[in-house]
């Protein structure tokens, strides 16, 4: 991925920054300029949105043919998380294998490296979620 | 608006065309459904072209004047226009091109639909593939088409306890067909064992839930219905041609169990046409995985929701039911050359109800469907045909 | 008084035994593991590297406390297995936790004690009033080139602390450093694994680096060993902190908990900040804790500490405590290790 446009988005895929419309308070991920709700009426209304990074899992699949810069994790499993602020985002899952894993478990976001661009190109970084971490900060 | 029939029909064999380059295949097509429709290019007014990624697959751009320069045509100078939707792009080509002769902006209209996947590694057509889905928040954090559908599949299965044995024999009607149509990728048939044993791409699909990658091209030459009987004594009308849209990533859509897309563009056409689904023949669907298979088989209203992974397994939309799904082999069976698909569909359909389609026709098919996805479930276009006397 | 305000510490969840890596090399590795006092070490996913360390480490540390963390003048970042040699770690830590732009940033090398630099720096910037909380974190994804010794060893790991002057829980009373050009242990710029100088690295760089700062401190403070609760010094393996415990006359008790090692082997710049995060999970108001950090090339940071009240009202449940950590483990074969630390030759140009 070009580097610009990588850049571009990073507020969003280091933090889960997405936006929220002050009209009509939706929360969107990744960020929008236009709320699909209240279209026109939105425009220059949009605010700046952390989300949480806690939500369940909604599907699951590992993956055995994978794409390109994911060689070394095959399989690897990616979900639809549905976010606690009601919101559903594509991630990956990690610390679990796919036996353990079932629709509805709690999952947090944990901060991971994506790919990189070769070995002298720049590092991609961003989120994945972790059953595994959801369960470190809800048991004492 | 005046009525469009289909007046002729061209396609290429589908599969590894190892020495044939995009553009030989897209002229065999197109001049194919010329002969077919016996015009010649002085009864042109435009051309129309459907692929989706000639710039990855062969860093070619502006294919549409490529192919008619290669057809020969430069000198006419003719309108050409290359539309891309994803994998719908040749069946949005067809939407243009029907639009275009409804509206009497132009009279007698080729469309092509090709792409050439063979050229590049599987590796790479796989990250082309992927470029449908959302670039930035799907395919860049590691999503695959396949995982894709082996996302909506494992939703489907959890919602509706539809079972792997029933996306398997979507895969087996596939093949089945398939290994009836002499221009099919695939001529063998398999079984529903076959498909379980095979090694995973994304779970719970594997290799066999899923169309293999192909070259092929194919196309159909259009005209006004008033005055189709000058090129063919079998003219197929165009009773509707819908397209519609949703969202681009999966993970922002209603319910991922269904393509709203295709479920609006249905309705709409069989409004539109006058007919209900239970009045179609024959179905050319979106079955690029055995679980787009179920989906669309619901989403056109073939089967009640939840209900499709039952009624395969108890044997229907196999040849001679009604409706027969995917007589030529389908995306699985007959190939997955994108831009091709959408016509494919077409020239699949016109042929049954022409009659002429062999070891697979279907006895008095009138009414024929075709339903092309691009992306994952993004935009569909769904083409209802009927048979003229 | 400058002190520490939140703390956060990450572990992977990956570990390999000196058996196994014995195994591969011809080696008895529970022997061996046994002469170091190592039974495991954790080992990097394929998915992480010091960067991902660090910023989960800092992530955990911003999930206790309730900051703008626009108001973080500054991020420090100390390890020795940077990603980039160029390009800093501190500002993808920085705009994951929402500090950027108005902040200063920079990374740090001094083998093992690169964090420990940054907590004096950050001490620096906090008590001048430059800054009204600066974060120092140490993390690293050390490597031993296979069949070294070192490899028995070498392992990942990192914790981040917030160092203001408001609302701490446990307070810096005192740091100090004795530094000398030691060369017991390097890496040349473009190679892959250090080198060392064997039995060199034992006397005339740790232990007398160790006891001469903790002397040093002590001497300043005015204090002897019994004075602390505890006592974490840095722990290359699980031998060397006792012994250099036993030759500064601190008890097991007082070094025990604070000896990480045995269980996730040396994590480098991420040892002596894990450790003082496991003893402030636990630790209670008025506990003194002497913390001394050695970063081969050489040099230690020595720090005196004393836990506040804060403590009891600080919400270490709202990220991964050291202990729960240490517990989550999967064991990896040397081959799946090989695989994630990338010492398999792979296709050129895939």
């Amino acid at each position: 991925m070009a580097v610009p446009r990588y850049w571009r988005e990073v507020k969003s895929r280091y933090r889960l920054q997405g936006s929220q419309c002050t009209r009509c308070g939706r929360i969107y991920f990744p960020k929008r300029s236009v709320c699909p709700y209240c279209k026109r009426q939105s425009i220059d209304k949009i605010v700046p949105y952390n989300l949480s990074g806690e939500g369940t899992v909604e599907s699951f699949t590992s993956v055995y043919e994978p794409m390109g810069g994911f060689e070394m994790q095959v399989p690897y499993i990616m979900a639809l998380i549905k976010l606690k602020e009601g919101i559903t985002i594509t991630g990956q899952i990690v610390d679990i294998e796919e036996k353990d894993l079932k629709i509805g478990m709690p999952v947090k976001m944990v901060f991971r490296k994506i790919g990189e661009d070769g070995k002298s190109g720049i590092i991609y970084y961003g989120y994945k979620f972790s059953p595994e971490m959801y369960n470190s900060i809800s048991t004492p | 608006m005046r009525e469009v029939a289909i007046v002729g029909i061209g396609s290429t064999k589908f599969g590894e065309l190892w020495d044939r380059s995009f553009r030989e295949i897209g002229i065999e097509a197109g001049l194919k459904a010329m002969n077919d429709a016996k015009i010649t290019s002085s009864d042109l007014d435009a051309l129309y072209a459907g692929t989706m990624s000639t710039g990855s697959l062969i860093n070619q751009e502006n294919v549409a004047s490529l192919l008619l320069d290669y057809s020969g045509l430069a000198s006419d100078h003719l309108p050409a226009i290359r539309i891309e939707a994803g994998e719908a792009s040749g069946a949005l080509a067809f939407h243009q091109a029907y639009i275009s002769v409804a509206s009497g902006y132009y009279n007698i209209v080729v469309v092509g639909g090709a792409e050439k996947l063979t050229d590049v590694s599987e590796d790479v057509a796989r990250e082309i593939t992927s470029a449908t889905s959302d670039q930035e928040w799907e395919s860049f954090l590691g999503s695959t088409q396949a995982s894709q559908y082996a996302l909506i599949a494992k939703r489907h299965m959890h919602q509706y306890n539809t079972s792997r044995e029933a996306m398997a024999q979507m895969s087996v009607i596939s093949h089945a067909n398939a290994s009836l149509n002499p221009t099919s990728h695939m001529q063998n048939k398999i079984t529903i064992e076959d498909v379980l044993k095979a090694p995973p791409v994304a779970t719970p699909l594997g290799m066999l839930d899923c169309a293999p990658m192909s070259d092929g091209a194919a196309a159909v030459i259009l005209c006004p219905l008033d005055i189709a009987k000058k090129f063919t004594d079998t003219p197929i009308k165009v009773s509707a041609s819908v397209v519609s849209t949703d969202t681009i990533a999966l993970f922002n859509r209603r319910d991922i169990t269904s393509f709203d897309s295709t479920i609006l563009a249905a309705k709409k056409a069989y409004d539109i046409s006058n007919k209900s689904p239970d009045k179609i023949d024959i179905a050319e669907i979106n079955d690029n995985y055995s679980i787009a298979g179920l989906l669309s088989v619901e989403d056109l209203m073939f089967s009640e929701k939840g209900k499709v992974s039952k009624n395969l397994l108890e044997g229907k939309y196999a040849l001679g039911d009604k409706p027969s799904i995917n007589t030529s082999g389908g995306l699985k069976g007959h190939g997955q050359p994108y831009g091709a698909v959408g016509v494919s569909q077409l020239v699949e359909v016109v042929s049954q109800l022409r009659g002429e389609a062999g070891k697979r026709q279907v006895s008095g098919a009138s009414v024929g469907l075709t339903q092309t996805v691009g992306g994952i479930g993004s935009v569909s276009v769904v083409n209802i045909l009927e048979r003229v006397n | 008084m400058v002190g520490i305000v939140s703390y956060g510490a990450y572990i992977p969840r990956y570990r390999i035994s000196p058996k196994e890596i014995g195994r591969v090399w011809g080696i008895d590795g529970v022997a061996y593991g046994k002469s170091l006092n190592i039974q495991t070490k954790s080992v990097p996913g394929p998915d992480e590297d010091t960067i991902t360390i660090a910023t989960q480490a800092a992530i955990h540390a911003m999930d206790r406390v309730n900051i703008n963390p626009e108001d973080i003048g500054a991020i420090y970042v100390g390890s020795e297995s940077h990603p980039y040699a160029v390009k800093p770690s501190a500002t993808i830590v920085g705009e994951t936790i929402g500090a950027t732009p108005n902040m200063t940033a920079a990374d740090m090398e001094f083998a093992c004690k690169a964090g420990t630099a940054a907590i004096q720096v950050s001490m620096g910037l906090v008590s001048s009033d430059m800054c009204k909380y600066s974060m120092a974190i140490g993390a690293d994804t050390s490597q031993g080139a296979p069949g070294d010794p070192l490899e028995y060893s070498a392992s990942a790991g990192g914790a981040a602390f917030l160092i203001g002057k408001e609302k701490t829980i446990a307070d810096i009373n005192y740091t100090c450093s004795y530094t000398t050009d030691t060369p017991d242990f390097w890496r040349r710029e473009g190679q892959k694994y250090p080198r060392h100088g064997g039995r060199f690295t034992g006397e005339p760089a740790y232990f007398k680096h160790i006891t001469s700062c903790a002397n040093m401190l002590m001497k300043h403070m005015n204090t002897k060993p019994e004075d602390y609760t505890y006592a974490i010094f840095h722990q290359p393996n699980g031998k060397y902190p006792f012994k250099v415990a036993r030759m500064l006359n601190f008890k097991e008790e007082q070094v025990k908990e604070g000896i990480l090692t045995p269980l996730i082997g040396n994590t480098y710049s991420g040892a002596v900040m894990i450790a003082l995060s496991a003893i402030l999970d636990k630790a209670k108001p008025g506990d003194r804790i002497m913390v001394v950090a050695f970063g081969s090339g050489a040099g230690c940071d020595g720090f005196d500490i004393t836990v506040n009240e804060n403590i009891l009202s600080y919400p270490i449940n709202k990220a991964p405590t050291v202990d729960w950590l240490i517990k989550r483990n999967v064991m990896l074969d040397y081959a799946m290790y090989a695989k994630y630390r990338t010492k398999i030759i792979l296709n050129e140009g895939d």
